[in-house]
Parts: C-alpha cells; structure tokens; sequence
C-alpha cells in the first residue's frame, strides 16, 4: 500500500514577470496556448483532495497570471485543500489579494531576490523591487499568514541581516532562506550563483544569531534551506520520491518534484490523460525511483538511506547523467568529486554573468556538466 | 480581545481543522505544515470556537466521557497547543 500524498505543487503556468537565473521551471517553459484550463484545475483539486493531497502551493511562473486564478482556488477550497499562493507580488493589488481570500485562499508566500532595490532588480531581471514593497503592505494589512522566500547564492547570502530585517519590517511570519538548488536554470548560472564556504559560514552564524536574540512571536520564523553542496550529506530531496507530493505543471505533466522535467527518460504521466489516483499508484514515473529497491552503489547498504533516500535524483541525473545513481551531494558518492571540484573553483574565471530565464531554452551546449553515467 | 475575563480559546486565523477522510485523522493545517491529531485531540479543538471558556470544554466534554480526568488533562493539553502558536 501506497501512503497518500500530502501536497500539491499546482504550477498554473510558466509566464512570469521576472527572469531569476535560478528559477525552478523546466529550461524548456510551457507555452499559455498549452495551459490546463479553470476546469481542469478544478478536476485535478478535486481528485487531489481523494487522493489525501491536503494542502497546496499555487505556484507558477506567476500565478497571478492567470486571469482565472480566484476560480482555481475557489476549486482547492472546496476539495477542502488548505491553498498558498506562491507570487512575486507583481500584480498583487488589495482587490486581487482581496478576490483570492474571498476565493478561500489560506496564505501567501512572497518572493523578495535581495535586500535593496538595485540588488533584487538585478536577480528579478526587472524592476519589481517596489512592487513587491507595496505586495508586503498589501498582505500584511490583509491579515493573511504571510511568509517570504529569498533564494540565497553568492551574490545575496552577504546581505543577510539586511535580509531579515527588511522581512521583518515588512511584516513577514515567516522567511524561508533557501539555498540555491543546482538544477535547471541554477545549474545553467552555477558559476555565478555557487557561493564560497566562509560566505555559508557567516550566513549560518548570522541565522544563529537572529534566533538567538528573538524568541517565538518577536519577529519572524526563520527557515534555512541547505545548502548541499557544503554538507557533504544529500538533503531528502521532497521527503521521498513519490513520498509526500504531486507537481502538475501548466500543461498537466504530473511530477515527483518539479525539477524532474529533466529526467529526460521518465516519461512522466499527465493529468488531461490520467487520473491523479493511477499518477500515484501506478505509473511508472512515479514508482521509478519510490522506496529503496532501485538504489545503487553506497546508498544500498547505507544506513541513512531511508533517511535522505539517496538524496536528489534530479541532481544526480543533472550531474552524472544517471537519475539512480547517489547524489553527488552526498560524500559517499563515487561522483562526489563533481560537487567538490566546484565548490574548489568558485570565484574563479569569468562565468559571472547571468543566464537570464527567458521563454525558449538557452543554448543546450552547455547546459550542464556532464561525465558518462557509469564509473 | 478583553484582557479580563476566563480564556475562550479560538484557533489562530492561520490554521484549519479539518477532518481527513483518507487518513481518518483529524488535521490541523497550516503553511507548510499539516500536524495530526490524536481522537480526542481533534474533538477538544472543535469546541474551540471562542465562545466557550476551558470549563465549558471540559464540562461539554465530561457528557461523553464521564470517567476521564479531564479537568487536568484538557486544560493542559490547550495550554500545549496555545504555547505552539495555534490557539488565541
């Protein structure tokens, strides 16, 4: 017997207002014409609900794209699916934010790139820093849960206090400092986003700091999100593959983790095709790489191994070019060398200019670092 | 809210209790977070509605369980559930 899933990453589409160089959609974006209709979305709610998804994360691109987004989350609500909205803030005025409460929506996550302005335009590949200002005011006066997101990298992680304290000012419950996955358009910019080690080391001791002088209610939660490349342990990349969570991308492909689109090989199941219930169960995308059978090299006889379950599978596929090899994250991996050797040359050459997500994928060339799939 | 007068205890604004079907558990959710409740658990929290004082809960409670020591147990177990941040 399968455990149900817990959650639902409802990418509604590809279409967003900003171009981070780390931004988690597939290097290939889904055009709007290929987008699941507002009856689709309710469908896939409604199955989701069955099936034991329980909360979701309306995410995108921008979800405040969608001109139908109320409708969406109207849907999530009666399938008595506990909704976040995941938003740049661009587009998030008090009557929008306004008509998605009164939809049913349970809370927002905000996505704020740096402290000040020049910095934050500069990752966003827009000028959105104002904008997202105004969102914070817009969430915090509507009394909503509210937490914020801050993709960490070499170019922020410096800035860090300012970080909190501009969360905090703004009024944030919650900020979730997320270090850089290397996948997908991150793994395109690496060079310019991998931070250096004594740069983890003082934004660690700074989060440290923060908890200690605030206690719980004095300003807000603060989430640190590995970073593994530094920790010589994979992190339990979403709990499991096929443990806890469902991705449906803008066109209905149905997903582990939203960074599998990249698992050339999986052939991953829709929603237009099939139900949610069979997705889970039975597909083989979703089975691929589910418990411990498939495992190879250290991960078999590791003790970890239903603790981080052999860590990313897209990041092993990214960097050895075998989703069912140990993420090379992992110290014990035979191809630990691939992450250690980058982490050696960070700063080093001149790779600092970003690779701006744009619709059309960016030259394939040199998409990423590859070595043959067996050593 | 009045400073004075007995505690009515409400569940904060950012969590739902609800009950789930596929699990047969009560759950409170919240963002990025689901936490499972045990039976009684579940039945306590949905007298929580802000109308009742602790007493009247454990009062109302004492109809269905006559033989439990609720008088020391559900008091503590809302002072638990108010110290996570889910209970006003």
């Amino acid at each position: 017997m399968i455990p149900a899933p817990w959650a639902l990453l409802a990418e509604v589409t590809h279409a967003c207002p900003l171009h981070c160089p780390y931004c988690s959609n597939p290097l290939e974006l889904v055009r709007k014409s290929a987008e699941l209709s507002t009856a689709d979305w309710a469908r896939v709610f409604g199955e989701a609900a069955e099936l034991g998804v329980v909360q979701a994360h309306v995410s995108g691109g921008e979800p405040l794209l969608r001109p139908d987004l109320a409708e969406i989350v109207a849907a999530a609500r009666r399938a008595g699916v506990y909704t976040q909205l995941v938003t740049s803030g661009v587009g998030l005025t008090a009557e929008r934010l306004g008509e998605l409460l009164a939809a049913g929506l349970n809370s927002v996550q905000l996505s704020l790139q740096d402290a000040r302005r020049p910095g934050s335009d500069l990752i966003a590949g827009r000028v959105s820093y104002t904008d997202k200002e105004r969102a914070a005011g817009v969430i915090r006066d509507a009394g909503v849960p509210f937490g914020l997101n801050v993709v960490l990298h070499r170019r922020n992680l410096d800035n860090l206090q300012e970080i909190i304290e501009v969360g905090a000012r703004w009024g944030a419950d919650r900020i979730e400092l997320a270090n850089t996955q290397f996948y997908g358009w991150a793994l395109h910019n690496r060079a310019a986003l991998l931070p250096a080690r004594d740069q983890l080391d003082r934004a660690k001791a700074t989060v440290a700091a923060w908890r200690e002088t605030h206690g719980s209610g004095e300003g807000p939660e603060l989430v640190w999100v590995m970073p593994d490349y530094y920790e010589g342990v994979p992190k339990p990349c979403m709990g499991g593959w096929g443990a806890r969570s469902i991705t449906v991308g803008p066109d209905g492909t149905a997903l582990p983790c939203p960074a599998a689109y990249a698992i050339a090989d999986l052939a991953p199941p829709n929603v237009r095709e099939r139900p949610l219930a069979w997705i889970w169960t039975e597909s083989a995308a979703f089975n691929a790489y589910r418990g411990t059978d498939w495992m190879t090299g250290p991960c078999r006889e590791c003790p970890r191994r239903e603790i981080d379950f052999g860590g990313c599978r897209c990041q092993a596929h990214a960097l050895t070019g075998d989703a069912a090899r140990t993420d090379p994250a992992c110290s014990l991996s035979p191809d630990h060398g691939l992450v250690r050797d980058a982490t050696a040359t960070v700063g080093a050459g001149a790779a600092d200019d970003f690779v701006y997500r744009k619709p059309g994928a960016p030259d394939r060339t040199d998409e990423s670092p590859r070595i043959p799939g067996s050593v | 809210m009045p400073p004075d007068g007995p505690w009515r205890p409400a569940l904060d604004k950012s969590v739902m209790l609800r009950h789930d079907r596929v699990r047969d558990a009560d759950l409170l959710l919240m963002p990025e977070r689901a936490v499972r409740l045990s039976g009684t658990g579940g039945r306590i929290l949905r007298l929580c509605d802000g109308s009742r004082t602790v007493d009247d809960i454990v009062a109302e409670l004492g109809e269905s369980f006559p033989d439990a020591p609720l008088a020391d147990e559900v008091p503590a177990f809302l002072e638990r559930v108010r110290a996570e941040g889910w209970l006003r």
